[in-house]
C-alpha cells in the first residue's frame, strides 16, 4: 500500500484528487452497508437509490464551490458551465429537495421509524465523509505537501504506536482500545514529530510539492510551478540557550515550513488517536470486527482512514487561520458580482487602506 | 383534540407488529458472548414500552400538562369539548401573532433574540425526544455534551455573522479582533474538545446508546441550528425577507386548513390524514394571493425594506437606505388576456411582489414537505406532540416544522438571484491579505472598473 501511495504521488494532483474521491465513495459505501445491516434495511424502498443520491447531490454542491474557485478562467469561458456556477447554489438546493420529497413520498406505514434511522445515518455519514474529503482537496490545491505530509505523519504514527507498543509497551491507555498503551502513545509522539521534521525538510526542496496546484489555461491541465513562499525559503534560525550545548551549533537552517510541521505532527499524534478510538468504540456499538473486507489483513477502507478523520479538518483550519488568507481570486470573483456603486465604495476604502499603510504611493498609482 | 386522538392512536398496533420481530432476529443472528447481545431484546422491550406508552399517553385533556389559562376554562366551560378545543387553538393562534406583530415593532436586535431563543428551545425538544426513545437520562455527559455542542456550532456561526455585519464595531476592540481572526480555530478547538470528551467518555455497556445520541445530536444541529442562522442572515438582509417567507407558510397552514375544513374530500397523503387535495390547491392559491398583497403593504415602508446595519456611532441597528430597486414602483405591461379582464394597460407593481409568488409557491408546495416529515417523525418515534409548550398547539417545532426548509430557500434564492456577496465581508478579507496580494487585486480592480467606466481615469478621489 505504501508503494501505491508513492506511485500515486508520482502521477499528479489530478490523480490524487481521483484516488481522493474514490477512497470516499467505499468509505460512503462501507459505513451505509453497515447501517443496512444493523437495521436489515435491504427490503425498504428506495434506500439504497436515495442514499447514493443524497451522496451525488452533496459532492456535485462541493465540487462546484472548488472548481469555481480554483477553474475561474475554465469556467468563464464556457457558456454553459458559467451558467452552472451562477446558479450553483439554487440548482444543488434544488437536487437536495428533490431527494427530501423522494423520502418523504417513500413513507411506509409500518417502518418509519427504520426510515428515519437510515435517513439520519446517511446525512451523518455524509458529514463525516464526504466533508473530510473536500477539506483534503482543498489543502491538496494550497500545494501537494499540505497533503503528504499530514497523511504520513497520521501513518506513521500509527506505525510508530503500534512498534513501540510491541517491544515496550505495559501501561494500557484507554478501556476502548486495550492494545494501546501509553509507552506506544508517547514513542509515537516524538517519533512522529522526528518523522515529520525530517520529511518537511526533504520536501520543502522540491517546487512539485510546495507550490499552489493552479489550472493552466494554455496547456489545460495542472501545473505546479511558482516562485516558492517565504515558508519554504531556508531561514537561520537561533537556537535557544539549552539545544546550543548540546547539538555544538550557534543557528541552524530550517524551512519555516518545519515549524509548522512539529504543530501538524503533534496533533496527528495526539488528537489522531482520538478518531482511532471513535472508530473502536463505533465497532464495538456494532458489533462488527472490520468495517469491511477490503483489504487483506487490514479490514476495510474506513479502518484505514479512521485516524485521518480529523487530520484533514485541523490542516484546513490551520491554514486557513495561520498561513494564508482568504483566496485572493476568489475575491476577485466575488467583487465582479457586487453593484458597482458598492465596487466603487470598496475600491475607495482599499485605495485609502493601501495608502495610509505607504503600500500605495503616487508613483505607483500612475502605472 | 379527537382528530389528533385517532392519529396517535391508528399506527399503534400496526407499527409494535413488525419492529419487535426484526430486532429478535438480530439477537439470534448475532455471536457476542458480551452482555450487551442483549441490546437488540433492550431495544425490543423499548419498543414495547413507547407502543404502551402511546396508547394511554392521549388522554382526552392531559391533567399533568394541561397549561390552558384558567380564565379560558371558565370562559368557554359551557361549550362541547370539540368546540372547546377549536377556541383554544384559535385563541393560542391569535396571540401567537400578535406576539409576533409586537416584537416586529420593537426591531430587528429582538426578531434575532427571538430567533434564538426558538432555536434553543426546539433543540432542547428534539433531544428530549431523543432521551424519551432511548432512556438514556442516566449516562453520564450526556446533556452536557449536547449542550456544549449547541454551544459550540453557535459560536461557530454567529462569529461568522458578526465578524461581516459588525465590522466596524469589530475593528476597534483589541481582543475581537484577535478573536475574529483566529475564529475558525478556536471553535474547530472547542468542537474537537467536545468529540475527545465524548470519545473519553463511552462506557462499555452503553456504546450503541451513546453513538445513538452522539449522532442524533450533530442531526438536530444540522437542522436547527443552520435554519436559525440563515433565517437571521436572511433578517439582516432586510426585515421583508424574513416576515414575508414566514407569514406565507403561516398563512398556507391556516388557510390549507380553512379550506380543509369546509370543502375537503380527497385525502392527500397516507402520511397525514387531515390533509386535503382541497386544501392544499386552496392554501396554494390563497397564499400567492396573500404574499402578493403582504409584499406591496410592506415594500412601501424603509422599516422593512432596508438592509440592517450596525451603526456605531449610535451603537444600535438602523435600518434607513435608499430603497434598492426591487422596492420601487414600475409599470409592467399586462399579458393580452389579463389586459382583457382587468381592462388596464399597464399596472405598476414593485419588482419584489414578483419575487414574493415565487416565495409563496415555494411555500405551499414544498412546505407541506416539512410538515409531512415532522409528522412522520411523529409516527415514528410514537409522540403525538412534540412537547406540551403551547396549550392546543404542543411544542415549538410543532408550530416551525412547516419553515423547516422555507429559510434555506430564501437564503439560496437571495444569494442567486438577488445579490452577490456581502460587501462589508469582502472589504474585511481584502484588509487580510499579505500587502503584495492587496496591491495587485488594486490594480485588477482599477482596470476592470475603468474599463466598466464605472471609474473615470482621470478622477483620482
Amino acid at each position: 500500500m505504501i508503494a501505491f501511495f508513492f506511485i500515486i504521488i508520482y502521477l499528479g494532483p489530478m490523480v490524487l484528487m481521483m484516488i481522493v474521491m474514490c477512497v470516499q465513495i467505499k468509505c460512503f459505501h462501507e459505513i451505509i452497508t453497515i447501517g443496512y445491516n444493523v437495521y436489515h434495511s435491504y427490503d425498504l424502498p428506495w434506500f439504497r437509490t436515495l442514499s447514493w443520491y443524497f451522496l451525488l447531490c452533496v459532492n456535485y454542491f462541493f465540487y462546484g464551490e472548488t472548481v469555481t474557485d480554483y477553474f475561474f478562467t475554465l469556467v468563464q469561458r464556457e457558456e454553459p458551465l458559467r451558467i452552472l456556477s451562477k446558479y450553483h447554489r439554487f440548482i444543488s438546493f434544488t437536487l437536495y429537495l428533490t431527494g427530501f420529497c423522494m423520502f418523504v413520498l417513500s413513507l411506509v406505514k409500518k417502518h418509519y421509524r427504520l426510515q428515519f434511522y437510515m435517513f439520519g445515518w446517511t446525512h451523518v455519514t455524509l458529514l463525516i465523509v464526504v466533508t473530510q474529503s473536500h477539506l483534503v482537496i482543498h489543502n491538496l490545491f494550497e500545494g501537494m505537501i499540505w497533503f503528504i505530509v499530514p497523511i504520513s505523519c497520521v501513518i506513521c504514527n500509527d506505525i510508530m504506536a503500534y512498534m513501540f507498543g510491541f517491544f515496550f509497551g505495559r501501561t494500557p491507555l484507554i478501556k476502548l482500545s486495550p492494545k494501546k498503551t501509553w509507552e506506544g502513545f508517547i514513542g509515537g509522539f516524538f517519533a512522529t514529530v522526528v518523522f515529520g521534521l525530517l520529511l518537511s525538510y526533504v520536501m520543502s526542496g522540491y517546487r512539485c510539492f510546495v507550490c499552489p496546484v493552479e489550472y493552466n489555461n494554455d496547456t489545460n491541465s495542472f501545473t505546479v510551478d511558482c516562485e516558492p513562499s517565504d515558508l519554504f525559503r531556508l531561514q537561520e534560525y537561533n537556537i535557544p540557550g539549552v539545544l546550543q550545548s548540546i547539538v555544538g551549533w550557534k543557528t541552524v537552517r530550517m524551512y519555516p515550513f518545519q515549524i509548522h510541521s512539529i504543530a501538524l505532527s503533534t496533533f496527528a499524534s495526539l488528537i489522531g488517536p482520538f478518531g482511532g478510538f471513535f472508530a473502536s468504540g463505533f465497532k464495538r456499538a456494532f458489533k462488527i470486527k472490520d468495517f469491511a473486507n477490503t483489504i487483506p489483513g487490514h479490514g476495510g477502507i474506513m479502518d484505514r482512514f479512521d485516524c485521518q478523520y480529523l487530520m484533514a479538518t485541523f490542516v484546513n483550519v490551520y491554514i486557513a487561520s495561520f498561513i494564508r488568507g482568504p483566496n485572493p481570486s476568489k475575491l476577485i470573483q466575488q467583487f465582479l458580482t457586487l453593484r458597482p456603486d458598492q465596487q466603487l465604495h470598496i475600491f475607495n476604502t482599499l485605495k485609502t487602506h493601501l495608502t495610509d499603510k505607504g503600500i500605495l504611493t503616487s508613483a505607483l498609482e500612475d502605472e | 383534540m379527537l382528530e389528533l386522538r385517532h392519529r396517535g392512536g391508528c399506527p399503534g398496533p400496526g407499527g409494535a407488529g413488525t419492529p419487535p420481530p426484526r430486532e429478535g432476529e438480530a439477537a439470534g443472528g448475532d455471536h457476542e458472548t458480551e452482555s450487551t447481545s442483549d441490546k437488540e431484546t433492550d431495544i425490543d422491550d423499548r419498543y414495547g414500552d413507547l407502543d404502551a406508552r402511546g396508547d394511554s399517553d392521549v388522554p382526552e385533556i392531559p391533567p399533568s400538562s394541561d397549561r390552558t389559562p384558567e380564565i379560558l376554562k371558565k370562559a368557554l366551560s359551557g361549550l362541547s369539548s370539540r368546540w372547546k378545543n377549536w377556541w383554544i387553538r384559535g385563541i393560542l393562534t391569535l396571540t401567537m401573532i400578535s406576539l409576533f406583530f409586537l416584537i416586529i415593532y420593537m426591531g430587528s436586535f429582538m426578531l434575532m433574540l427571538l430567533v434564538l431563543g426558538i432555536q434553543v428551545k426546539c433543540f432542547h425538544e428534539i433531544i428530549t425526544i431523543g432521551y424519551r426513545v432511548y432512556h438514556s437520562y442516566d449516562l453520564p455527559w450526556f446533556r452536557t455534551l449536547s449542550w456544549y455542542f449547541l454551544l459550540c456550532v453557535n459560536y461557530f456561526f454567529y462569529g461568522e455573522t458578526v465578524a461581516d455585519y459588525f465590522a466596524t464595531f469589530v475593528q476597534r476592540e483589541e481582543q475581537l479582533q484577535f478573536l475574529i481572526r483566529y475564529h475558525r480555530f478556536i471553535s474547530f478547538a472547542l468542537y474537537l474538545a467536545g468529540f475527545c470528551m465524548f470519545v473519553l467518555s463511552l462506557v462499555k455497556k452503553h456504546y450503541r446508546l451513546q453513538f445513538y445520541m452522539f449522532a442524533w445530536t450533530h442531526v438536530t444541529l444540522l437542522i436547527t441550528v443552520t435554519q436559525s442562522h440563515l433565517v437571521i442572515q436572511n433578517l439582516f438582509e432586510g426585515m421583508i425577507w424574513f416576515l414575508v417567507p414566514i407569514s406565507s407558510v403561516i398563512c398556507n397552514d391556516i388557510t390549507a386548513y380553512l379550506f380543509g375544513f369546509f370543502f375537503g374530500r380527497t385525502p392527500l397523503i397516507k402520511l397525514s390524514p387531515k390533509k386535503t387535495w382541497e386544501g392544499f390547491i386552496g392554501g396554494f392559491f390563497s397564499t400567492v394571493i396573500f404574499g402578493f398583497i403582504a409584499a406591496y403593504v410592506l415594500s412601501k415602508h424603509q422599516y422593512f425594506v432596508c438592509p440592517v446595519e450596525y451603526r456605531s456611532d449610535v451603537n444600535s441597528f438602523v435600518t434607513e437606505c435608499e430603497p434598492s430597486e426591487l422596492f420601487r414602483l414600475q409599470s409592467y405591461s399586462l399579458p393580452p388576456f389579463l389586459k382583457a379582464v382587468l381592462r388596464r394597460e399597464t399596472v405598476s407593481l414593485y419588482p419584489f411582489q414578483i419575487h414574493s409568488i415565487a416565495l409563496s409557491t415555494f411555500a405551499s408546495l414544498i412546505g407541506p414537505f416539512g410538515g409531512f416529515f415532522a409528522s412522520g417523525f411523529k409516527r415514528a418515534f410514537k409522540i403525538k406532540d412534540f412537547a406540551n409548550t403551547i396549550p392546543g398547539h404542543g411544542g415549538i417545532m410543532d408550530r416551525f416544522d412547516c419553515q423547516y426548509l422555507m429559510a434555506t430557500f430564501v437564503h439560496v434564492y437571495i444569494t442567486s438571484f438577488i445579490r452577490g456577496p456581502n460587501p462589508s465581508k469582502v472589504l474585511q478579507q481584502l484588509l487580510v491579505l499579505q500587502p503584495e496580494q492587496q496591491l495587485n487585486i488594486y490594480r485588477t480592480l482599477k482596470t476592470h472598473l475603468i474599463e466598466k467606466g464605472i471609474l473615470q481615469p482621470t478622477l483620482k478621489a
